[in-house]
């Protein structure tokens, strides 16, 4: 079975799982999983399909749950309305970000230390001003209703993110199937060969940026909905950045369900680690880390790979 | 008022940074050779760190006598890390490594948090409260020594670069590689010894640090974030660089405590950070883009 | 359709490019020839905007395009290969021709037919799914002609296609070029493989030290003497010619 073929299945099964689960626990431990996907997705357009490894990619996950809080709670703003505005204004930061870096050809460690260091900034900064809730946090008023994009019913949450992982897989099929897919992938593989052939590699990256940006602030904004709470340390600290790119990378980088398959992967893995771990803080995340060092070790194009031929090209045969 | 804590602020900072920089100093030699970004190399100044508040608590190992023991315990771990965690990973892929570090920071990190919980520790050594005056202002020995400390392992660090065999075959792996290999040096062997020496620095870095700082299972992170920084703005790989951009680092972390208050004090460092990238990409040292 | 005029360029303190002018008319093979380190490489990237010249004019169809963005001269009709070939390793044969495809084919179908074709053009027929990281060196060079091929451009910079080729393949790649030709588009080729120059090229120029030393047919440049010292030395071409009238003499 190829790897299109697996994350097909997997998807198609996920979709049941709100009309077969009946535990309130494994409901929410599914929607998060689903969230990840989504967000590894975003991860895995930058990264995976244009070569720009983002170490704070929490940065746009932040970008997207403060900007709507922010406008819900300081200015009334309508839920809907408010989470159209965030992700519009974060993908424009990451389209601004996208070209002071890409303007001077700044990629692979540059990249990623710029990226975790705009999200530190970020992080430190939210906590510092009561008007972005300090150290404490943004609450957003209970107001139940699909008016205000609250749900009683945890269901349509789970729906909705669903909706949100099977059109990621869309977008990132679309990639491989398009000319700013090819192009982007082309300024991957080679910057100088693409550019002389009339590929505009900072237009193209920049664009790239926009759209990751622009998707994982539509976790943010759903992570908001959801919960109605975010603070500095859930949205801008390490932890969102680095589950953002594990979960594209155990998955397999650029493969269009790279990202759903990881998100699985590794969260049952997570979840099985809390369970032998019995809950003793720090065990699991050991656990956790151990997995990700064996992956890298014998599946190093990730899990994907594990379902048969996706070849392209044997890594390692072009080290320059 | 802030005038009279101004200097004080200044040498505080500079004491930081020289610790900053002797961390750097490792992280760059990592960076120079093996051409990866080491994100284990905070969870392993952290490890160091409790290994010498362990060696001082229940040893009674002096902080300062710890370093005889643990830069070639470190060094030691280093090597072996290198050779057998790291290297079976890189598959030819500089992320696979960049993620494999980032593998090993989260069990390290995780580990120490399991085993000895998120309870922040010191140790009060007799020297603790102890000042010299230095007409300007009083400051601690401890930091003092650090200071010194710091900037003699770097020393030490650049003789060995430059004066022996072995920093010579290191240098000859980071110029090139293939090259290198050609003329007999054992490339696997010097990128062990590489990450080895910079894990030894790392193991230094820790027991001039511990007698005036504290020690938790997150304390790495914090550090490599500024180790990075120093990094990239000394210029990547550049050891000048890395020295100096440590001791800005300090310095301006302490002046931003200073005025904008302790939690914001490293607001100061990522702005500088991003500051450089927007106008001098290739770092205060650097020359290679 | 191409003019350069008085190009300069310099790295650091050494002349890379010292004023260096050419024509190339439409229809034309022309060879750029010199030893190496003559600048040729340095002049092809100046040409085709991966170098911004420090001063001079590179005029392509009437518009003056120096320091000109590279894929903007690509648009434009004029596209280059490397010396060094610049494959998209993880990609196919035919992924890789269609990034160039692309360029005036926004349709992925419509790029893939086209990238198609061109491989048959240049002979990669039977390598269209394999990866360019698995190709001979041979293949690369014709995967790299045939990129740029496919951007559909009215100038064809080659920069030493068949360096590195046997006899048998740089007489292939020479039909190539001429079937390219015949096809309207025009050829500026830099090469050391002076069985290409000869067979392909109308005119050529001598490059030497920055500065073009001689031009014209292939046979009267070869037989210049300051091209034949400028490839083999000072004095080289009296003393050739000394040994010439020696065996010739009586």
């Amino acid at each position: 079975m190829s790897g299109k073929a697996a994350g097909s299945v997997l998807l198609a099964a996920l979709l049941a799982v709100p009309f077969v689960v009946q535990s309130e626990f494994w409901l929410s431990f599914w929607l998060l999983v689903l969230m990840f996907a989504f967000l590894g997705q975003s991860w895995n357009v930058l990264g995976g399909y244009g070569g720009q490894f983002s170490f704070g990619h929490a940065l746009f996950f932040g970008g997207g749950a403060f900007g709507t809080a922010i406008l819900q709670v300081r200015h009334g703003i309508n839920a809907y309305l408010a989470g159209a505005i965030a992700i519009t204004l974060t993908a424009m930061v990451g389209a601004l970000l996208g070209y002071l870096v890409f303007r001077y050809r700044l990629r692979g460690a540059y990249f990623a230390l710029v990226t975790l260091a705009f999200a530190e900034v970020a992080r430190v900064l939210i906590a510092s001003f009561e008007y972005t809730g300090g150290g404490f946090g943004m609450l957003v008023p209970l107001a139940r209703g699909a008016a205000n994009f609250q749900f009683d019913d945890r269901r349509i949450f789970y729906l909705i993110a669903w909706t949100l992982v099977a059109g990621g897989c869309l977008i990132a099929l679309w990639l491989e199937n398009s000319r700013f897919g090819a192009q982007l992938i082309a300024v991957r593989e080679n910057e100088d060969g693409a550019q002389a052939l009339g590929v505009d590699p900072v237009r193209t990256k920049v664009l790239a940026i926009a759209l990751s940006a622009a998707m994982a602030a539509t976790v943010g904004v759903f992570y908001v909905q959801n919960f109605l709470f975010v603070d500095s340390q859930i949205a801008f600290g390490p932890g969102m950045s680095i589950e953002a790119l594990l979960v594209a990378i155990i998955g397999g980088v650029g493969t269009a369900f790279g990202p759903l398959i990881g998100a699985v992967v590794l969260h049952a893995l997570g979840e099985l680690a809390k369970q032998i771990t019995g809950n003793a803080p720090g065990l699991n995340l050991v656990l956790y880390g151990l997995l990700l060092i064996a992956a890298l070790r014998f599946l190093p194009s990730g899990f994907v790979s594990a379902f048969g031929r996706r070849p392209k090209a044997s890594p390692g045969a072009v080290d320059a | 008022m802030l005038g009279g804590l101004l200097v004080p602020a200044v040498i505080n900072g500079l004491a930081l940074g020289a610790i900053y920089a002797l961390t750097a100093l490792g992280l760059t030699l990592i960076y120079g050779v093996l051409h990866i970004i080491n994100f284990a190399h905070g969870s392993l100044l952290m490890l160091a760190l409790y290994a010498a508040l362990f060696l001082y608590t229940l040893g009674g190992v002096d902080p300062y006598v710890a370093i005889l023991v643990l830069m070639p315990a470190f060094f030691a771990a280093g090597y072996v890390l290198q050779r057998l965690v790291i290297q079976p990973a890189w598959h030819g892929r500089d992320e696979n490594v960049l993620l494999v570090t980032l593998g090993l920071a989260i069990v390290i990190d995780n580990l120490a948090l399991w085993l000895w919980t998120s309870t922040t520790r010191s140790i009060d050594s007799r020297y603790a409260f102890e000042v010299v005056d230095l007409g300007v202002a009083f400051i601690p020995i401890a930091k003092l020594v650090g200071f010194f400390g710091a900037l003699a392992f770097g020393a030490l660090l650049w003789a060995l670069m430059t004066f022996t065999d072995l920093g010579k075959a290191i240098r000859a792996v980071a110029r090139e590689r293939e090259g290198a290999r050609l003329v007999g040096v054992r490339v696997e062997h010097i990128y062990a010894m590489t990450f080895g020496i910079g894990t030894a620095m790392v193991a230094a870095a820790a027991c001039l640090l511990l007698p005036t700082f504290y020690v938790t299972p997150q304390v790495g992170y914090a550090f490599v974030l500024v180790a990075f920084t120093t990094v990239v703005l000394g210029g990547m790989g550049s050891f000048p660089g890395a020295l100096f951009a440590g001791l800005l680092l300090g310095v301006v972390e302490a002046l931003c405590g200073l005025y904008l208050g302790e939690s914001l004090g490293q607001i100061g460092i990522f702005v500088v950070f991003i500051l450089m990238v927007l106008f001098r990409p290739t770092g205060l040292f650097g020359a290679r883009a | 359709m191409l003019e350069v005029r008085d190009l300069r360029k310099r790295f650091g303190g050494l002349s890379a490019v010292d004023g260096a002018s050419l024509d190339v008319a439409e229809g034309e093979i022309v060879a750029l020839i010199g030893p190496n380190g003559a600048g040729k490489t340095t002049l092809f990237a100046s040409i085709s905007g991966f170098v911004r010249p420090d001063a001079g004019a590179v005029r392509f169809l009437g518009a003056d395009i120096a320091g000109v963005a590279p894929h903007l001269i690509c648009a434009r009709g004029l596209a280059r290969t490397f010396q060094i070939v610049q494959p998209f390793e993880k990609l196919s044969v035919r992924e890789n021709i269609a990034v160039g495809a692309h360029l005036h084919r926004p349709a992925r179908r419509e790029a893939l037919a086209h990238a198609e074709a061109v491989a048959c053009r240049v002979g990669l027929e039977r390598r269209l799914d394999q990866p360019a990281a698995s190709l001979t060196v041979a293949a690369r060079k014709r995967l790299e002609l045939a990129k740029a091929l496919a951007t559909d451009p009215k100038l064809l910079l080659l920069d030493e296609v068949m360096a590195g080729l046997n006899p048998t393949e740089v007489d292939e790649v020479v039909a190539v070029i001429r079937a390219i030709r015949a096809d309207g588009v025009t050829v500026l080729l830099t090469e050391h493989v002076m069985q290409a120059v000869v067979s392909l090229a109308e005119r050529v120029y001598v490059l030497a030290n920055g500065r073009i030393i001689a031009q014209g047919t292939t046979t009267s440049v070869t037989s210049d003497a300051a091209v034949i010292e400028a490839y083999l030395g000072r004095g080289a071409a009296e003393r050739l010619r000394s040994r010439r009238e020696v065996r010739h003499a009586p």
